[in-house]
């Protein structure tokens, strides 16, 4: 659903708000779809808690926090550049895209540079220090690589997004009169971003 | 919204455009619905038979046609073919698809695309589910409710019908947020919320579970992949994970899925309810109300699936409070429909006699669900065939009795013919009688105490069992009359516009079939959804004949 | 149902200073997570999380310029997912 207008030639006119309430529904089911991760997390974590305690003492709180950052700026040039782009300044809109889609490249770096380093610790599902952690210690770490996993593939899908979008303000379809598509591009980008606003706390910051 | 640009001759949708691709492409809300029809009849007959096949190996104590492991991986298959691919998406994405619009007075769904993706993704997860059959150590043999940790050891296709199941959620979500954004925006000048007719409103209420509730078990199974595939033990209590909280999560979505199931069902009695007693429904509001709350009440309850499993005390008898407290609204809908026939002018048509026996079955299904609902008596029949029974009371003798109830009531819509009134009424007289037949002997079982999902049973345990699976066959033979009596009927003669002399907008303002669009022009509602005052002249100002 | 939006826009320098605030909000759940509050611990960094999220809803997602029922919605499904999580440890709190 990237053209503005309905090849069908509906006699329906473009309903904005419609396509608006579609994606808030759809972001609905995202929260949910976290929010089962979430329920399985309160579990363990109720269940385990000085091994959740352990376990997060061995993750990077500084790339955590990092991670917050670039991710948090990244929302920040999404809301710009649909400010651009309601401004009729089509040109900055896709620019701020590209910053955008450059944060999301540097969170994903430092994301794989995490994994990695996990990884040359033997500390990856199926690896021989993996196995040895106590069954609190593993639960957590499950959980660390399904739940921010699973985020990582929301960034690729969401960058994917906006790309499309991109291409579209660059052809004209997706313009000052007819945004609803990068609005709902951004929608994406900040339900990515809200959820990692909880991932960081309840991963890195237990004390 | 403004009216179709010009006014052209009537053609149905059906001659619109000619060939096979042009409905492999169809944005058309009703090309749509009939393709998930076919689709849904396959899987249907595939799971019936199935069903079939569980019956004739019950017919008498010990191996008789099926080994065990045969056994565990049909009732599995049944189990998922019949929830995932016949009862959830059946009334909504077939008779919700072609009405909605209609009802509403809407040329289309409002996202006409998403909806033709969302067949393709029932079409998917269904061939997926069914090719679970051809390679490896066979389908699951879990049960539809893949518990941990069994569905994490088991060798069989588990991974795949998992991931069936994941694929067939996406779809519903697409499909229920299409209804949702439709209902929101599309409705037809003067149609206000409480003008809107109640399947509609049951489409709506459903849609919002559906939206909520599916991402919950579309995670969980993707832990169950996870585990299978990565060797994590999330739920494997092996490896420091809890399978109960794997039960917790499953119900949390599958107790909300009864709802999908039967939400539409009961949008579809109070539809045609009205209709043939040619009497306003009784308790309009109350019926939307109580449909809301079901489904807000109905994600609150799923515990009491699990009350032998080990939970806490508290939260037992938690879940147990919460179920009683859904019972309430359907108990308000059932005095609602039987409200609305006293005093009506009862035309007794082969959809009116679904809805009735829909109101029988539910409510034998709804009593027996207060028994398994209830703590203490749900201890001595938890997984004995008195579940079995409840569930296909409420699931088969409801929600699949409305389902064939819509069929009849929208077919002259749909094909613009008239099937046999008559063995219609034949057909659903057999297909009544065999549904008790199978499903009463199940409840007496489960009370003596016969344990549900094994191929074999003690010999005290014969002659109901007998009863069920001569029960069965009566089922099949009044399935294939009213199939045949169905085909049939596509050659029958034309059915005029109106033919049960409804006064809901998809019946008094399109033609039969109806054309692209639905409408000629956007029609303006003043009147309400179940205004049977005067009715008959409304119906001549308005008639396409 | 109109074809065009009714537009608001939020300026260049109010996003900015929204995301000031996120900053100075993710700085402080890190330093209050030196802090042993017990089981306060948790409690404090989803409160802080929360209103982050607030913030990034209002400004960012533009609720502030939404209709009543989608702002109903958006706290109506944060509410349905916390009445789920308080349900379900109805189960783990008292086992």
């Amino acid at each position: 659903m990237t053209s503005t207008t309905l090849s069908h030639a509906h006699p329906v006119h473009f309903d904005a708000y419609g396509k608006k309430l579609g994606m808030w529904i759809f972001l609905f089911t995202e929260v949910l779809l976290f929010g089962g991760l979430f329920l399985v997390y309160a579990t363990y974590r109720f269940l385990n808690h000085d091994a959740f305690h352990t376990g997060s003492a061995q993750l990077n709180v500084v790339m955590g926090a990092i991670n917050t950052v670039v991710l948090l700026t990244s929302s920040l040039t999404v809301a710009m550049s649909i400010t651009a782009l309601q401004r009729g300044d089509s040109k900055r809109a896709i620019n701020l895209i590209m910053w955008t889609l450059l944060l999301a490249g540097t969170f994903m770096f430092n994301k794989y540079y995490e994994w990695y380093t996990k990884w040359e610790h033997g500390l990856f599902p199926g690896m021989e220090h993996y196995k040895e952690l106590s069954p609190g210690e593993s639960q957590f770490f499950n959980l660390y690589y399904f739940m921010t996993g699973l985020h990582a593939i929301h960034i690729i899908v969401g960058s994917i997004l906006l790309m499309v979008v991109a291409y579209y303000i660059k052809k004209g379809t997706i313009n000052q009169k007819r945004y609803t598509y990068l609005e709902n591009g951004g929608l994406y980008w900040h339900l990515v971003d809200v959820i990692w606003i909880y991932l960081f706390p309840l991963f890195y910051l237990i004390i | 919204m403004t009216a179709i640009p010009q006014t052209r001759p009537y053609v149905n949708f059906f001659d619109e455009k000619r060939g096979f691709m042009s409905w492999l492409v169809t944005e058309d809300h009703k090309r749509i619905a009939l393709l998930y029809f076919y689709a849904v009849m396959g899987f249907f007959i595939v799971a019936f038979v199935l069903g079939l096949t569980m019956r004739l190996e019950l017919i008498a104590p010990g191996a008789t046609i099926l080994d065990p492991q045969t056994y565990n991986e049909i009732f599995t298959l049944h189990g998922v073919i019949m929830i995932f691919l016949f009862i959830i998406p059946g009334i909504p994405a077939i008779f919700g698809n072609f009405a909605l619009p209609m009802l509403i007075g809407a040329p289309d769904v409002a996202f006409p695309k998403l909806n033709l993706i969302s067949w393709y993704l029932y079409v998917l997860g269904g061939l997926m589910a069914l090719s679970t059959l051809l390679y490896g150590d066979g389908p699951a043999d879990t049960g539809w409710t893949f518990y941990a940790p069994y569905s994490v050891k088991t060798g069989t296709n588990v991974t795949v019908a998992v991931l069936a199941a994941f694929v067939l959620g996406f779809s519903s979500i697409l499909t229920g947020l299409n209804f949702i954004v439709t209902m929101h925006q599309m409705r037809a000048p003067g149609m206000t919320w409480f003008k809107m007719p109640l399947f509609p409103w049951a489409l709506y209420a459903t849609a919002w579970i559906q939206v909520l509730a599916t991402p919950i078990i579309g995670i969980t199974l993707l832990m169950i992949v996870a585990e299978r595939t990565l060797g994590i033990g999330l739920f494997d209590p092996a490896l420091g994970g809890d399978p109960v909280l794997y039960q917790h999560l499953f119900w949390i979505y599958s107790h909300p899925a009864v709802y999908i199931m039967a939400l539409p069902a009961m949008g579809i009695v109070s539809e045609t309810i009205p209709v043939f007693v040619k009497k306003s429904i009784f308790g309009y509001k109350v019926i939307v109300y109580s449909s809301l709350a079901i489904a807000f009440i109905g994600y609150f309850v799923w515990g009491h699936h699990m009350f032998t499993s080990g939970m806490s005390g508290p939260a037992r008898v938690i879940f147990s409070v919460l179920t009683f407290l859904v019972a309430i609204p359907s108990a308000i809908k059932v005095f609602n429909w039987i409200a609305t026939l006293y005093k009506g002018s009862i035309d007794i048509k082969p959809p009116l006699l679904y809805s009735l026996a829909f109101i029988f079955q539910f409510a034998i299904g709804g009593l027996t669900g207060l028994v398994v609902g209830a703590l203490a008596t749900d201890i001595h029949v938890h997984d004995t065939y008195f579940v079995v029974g409840h569930f296909h009371y409420v699931m088969f003798g409801g929600t699949g009795f409305a389902f064939f109830g819509a069929l009849h009531y929208y077919y002259p819509k749909i094909w613009g013919r008239m099937y046999n009134l008559k063995w219609a009424n034949i057909a659903f007289a057999i297909f009544f009688i065999g549904f008790n037949l199978v499903y009463f002997p199940m409840l007496v079982l489960g009370m003596m105490g016969m344990p549900r999902r094994y191929y074999d049973y003690l010999p005290e345990f014969t002659l109901p069992n007998l009863i069920s699976t001569i029960g069965s066959w009566v089922l099949a033979i009044g399935l294939i009359i009213m199939i045949v009596n169905l085909i049939r009927g596509r050659k029958g003669p034309k059915a005029s516009t109106n033919p049960w002399g409804s006064v809901t907008l998809d019946w008094t303002h399109t033609q039969s079939p109806p054309s692209l669009y639905n409408f000629d022009e956007t029609p303006q509602v003043e009147r309400g959804p179940y205004d049977y005052r005067n009715y008959e002249q409304y119906l001549q100002e308005h008639n396409k004949n | 149902m109109t074809d065009t939006h009714d537009t608001h826009i939020t300026g260049y320098r109010f996003s900015i200073l929204i995301w000031v605030d996120l900053l100075i909000l993710t700085l402080l759940t890190i330093e209050v997570a030196q802090f042993d509050f017990q089981a306060l611990t948790v409690i404090v960094a989803l409160l802080i999380a929360t209103i982050k999220s607030f913030l990034v809803g209002k400004h960012f997602m533009h609720l502030k310029f939404e209709n009543r029922f989608l702002k109903a919605v958006v706290i109506g499904v944060g509410a349905l997912f916390l009445a789920v999580l308080i349900v379900l440890f109805s189960d783990y709190l008292f086992y």
